[in-house]
């Protein structure tokens, strides 16, 4: 039964919402399902900090190697969870004021909003910031050109990270429209950065990836299908009946 | 001298990049920028709109990414604010609330005519949803199924702008910034494809091969990565020259500084590690 039930609610609500594109009868059906899935999707929070909770609690539990981090987490996470809750700092909402919790928790001068605002944020920054570090240094230690499809990928690279910039307006930017050889369309303006950064965007990148997409596209849809007419089993986890 | 830099301690490398992006920032260097096809198209859709249209502007990205995206969005704001639009704002992240209330503050310190104390009839704040696509393909066939009530608790139909809003086909423009999943592919693929909803996206440079194969026929337009904002924020000063002497509406164009010299210097150190290599593999060690 408990795999029977979920693989009929897959199916029946995977069927109903396929309908839906083609039915105009089926779109109220629709609808419904995908509310129910809003909220089920909101409960999907719980089960995070659930499993957050569980996978932190062993490896202090078992003494593992960084346990401590796991500490700093798990009580990073109660404070923050403690004064969103209980609304620390946050005023009645204008519209309820009878209420003393009807206030947004993310109130500004709201100690969740103070945590937001001084600790999250600027930890957040700081952690994408520091890609800028490790890219440089990839840069100088990985990207070397070993074969021919390592040496094309160079040059983009380097006409793609100086044509989004100023610089190519520096350095090509006096390239005349008179044509190279002859009258055959081709002008000196041509091989500006900007404009080759362009021809590699659309006429390369913009190919390539459609082409994924589309492979990308069938992949889903027969996966898809698999799931919902009961051949894929893999989402609801082991083989074996519970 | 190579082999001091064979083993170069790659601290020096940070230092490098760390002085490659403060010196421009704290110099406050900026270059003029030229409005690429894609960042006039994304222009247009907003300005060719009559005053006073209905604008939804889905922000969807947190604090990791508002370096890149927070000029977008505040363009976008300003841009909308400029013409006087109504605008619904809504998020699929939950820390994406507080990036809402940055453009909503724009709104009201920089626009307090049309906007300060009108909420409710020049904009509204519907919060987050959880859902991602789920509350996509909802917003797009019947809103109140999905928000029942704005970010203050308050019910949609005692608000005079979503009063009498069914569901965001109604919408005149769909404005999203976005730092990934969910974001502009899911908002092209269950919200403007299907129902022919204008659209036009801010997205980071990660994401910006991913949405090319959309433009023009799904997606009117796209500001892609820093370049992308500091090229519209251009095109709006270009055309309402006021703008300029607000140096908050040049956030993107002073961050094009640093991604000049950080980009040379990132092929700086392409070239130099190439160096290396050759002479490596001359000596018989590569």
């Amino acid at each position: 039964m408990k795999r029977t039930i979920p693989l009929f609610i897959s199916a029946v609500t995977g069927f109903v919402l396929i309908a839906t594109a083609f039915i105009p009868k089926f779109v109220d059906w629709g609808n419904d399902a995908m509310a129910w899935f809003n909220l089920l999707a909101a409960f999907a929070f719980v089960l995070g900090g659930g499993n957050l909770l569980k996978m932190q609690l062993q490896k202090i539990s078992a003494q593992q190697p960084g346990w401590g981090y796991s500490a700093v987490t798990l009580i990073a996470f109660f404070i923050t969870l403690f004064v969103g809750l209980a609304k620390v700092g946050v005023h009645p909402n204008v519209n309820f004021p009878e209420f003393a919790w009807s206030g947004d928790y993310l109130e500004e001068g709201s100690v969740f909003w103070w945590f937001f605002e001084y600790i999250f944020t600027p930890l957040s920054a700081t952690m994408f910031a520091l890609l800028a570090f490790y890219i440089s240094s990839a840069a100088f230690r990985a990207f070397r050109a070993k074969n021919t499809e390592a040496t094309i990928l160079l040059i983009i690279a380097v006409i793609v990270l100086l044509g989004r910039t100023y610089a190519s307006e520096w350095l090509t930017g006096g390239f005349s429209n008179e044509p190279i050889f002859g009258e055959n369309g081709i002008t000196y303006s041509d091989f500006k950065l900007d404009h080759l950064t362009q021809i590699i965007m659309e006429d390369f990148t913009t190919p390539g990836m459609r082409a994924i997409k589309i492979g990308i596209a069938l992949g889903v849809a027969s996966t898809s299908l698999k799931v919902l007419l009961g051949v894929d089993r893999s989402y609801l986890g082991s083989d074996q009946e519970a | 001298m190579l082999k001091i830099l064979q083993n170069l301690d790659r601290r020096w490398i940070f230092l490098l990049m760390f002085v490659a992006v403060a010196v421009p920032l704290i110099m406050g260097t900026t270059f003029p920028e030229t409005p690429s096809g894609e960042v006039i198209a994304v222009f247009d859709a907003v300005d060719n709109l009559p005053d006073g249209s209905n604008i939804v502007m889905a922000l969807d990205y947190d604090p990791a990414s508002a370096g890149e995206l927070q000029p977008m969005a505040s363009a976008f704001t300003r841009h909308c604010a400029l013409k006087k639009h109504n605008i619904y704002f809504m998020t699929l992240w939950p820390q994406g609330i507080p990036m809402i209330q940055s453009s909503i503050d724009i709104l009201n310190e920089e626009y307090p005519k049309t906007y300060k104390g009108k909420y409710g009839t020049k904009y509204v704040n519907l919060g987050f949803r959880a859902g991602n696509e789920g509350v996509i393909k909802l917003v797009v066939e019947d809103l109140k199924k999905s928000y029942s009530a704005d970010i203050h608790g308050t019910n949609l139909d005692n608000i005079p702008l979503t009063k009498n809003l069914k569901n965001i086909q109604q919408v005149d423009l769909l404005c999203n910034v976005s730092a990934g999943y969910p974001g502009s592919q899911e908002w092209v693929l269950y919200g403007s494809s299907p129902f022919d909803i204008p659209t036009v996206v801010g997205c980071t440079g990660v994401q910006a091969p991913i949405m090319l194969p959309y433009i023009p026929d799904q997606l009117t337009g796209m500001l892609a990565a820093i370049k992308g904002a500091a090229e519209y924020e251009q095109a709006i000063i270009n055309h309402y020259p006021q703008l300029a002497e607000n140096p908050k509406a040049k956030e993107g164009l002073i961050r094009m500084g640093p991604q000049l010299v950080a980009h040379v210097l990132l092929i700086g150190l392409i070239a130099l590690g190439n160096v290396i290599y050759f002479w490596e593999r001359k000596q018989g060690t590569a």
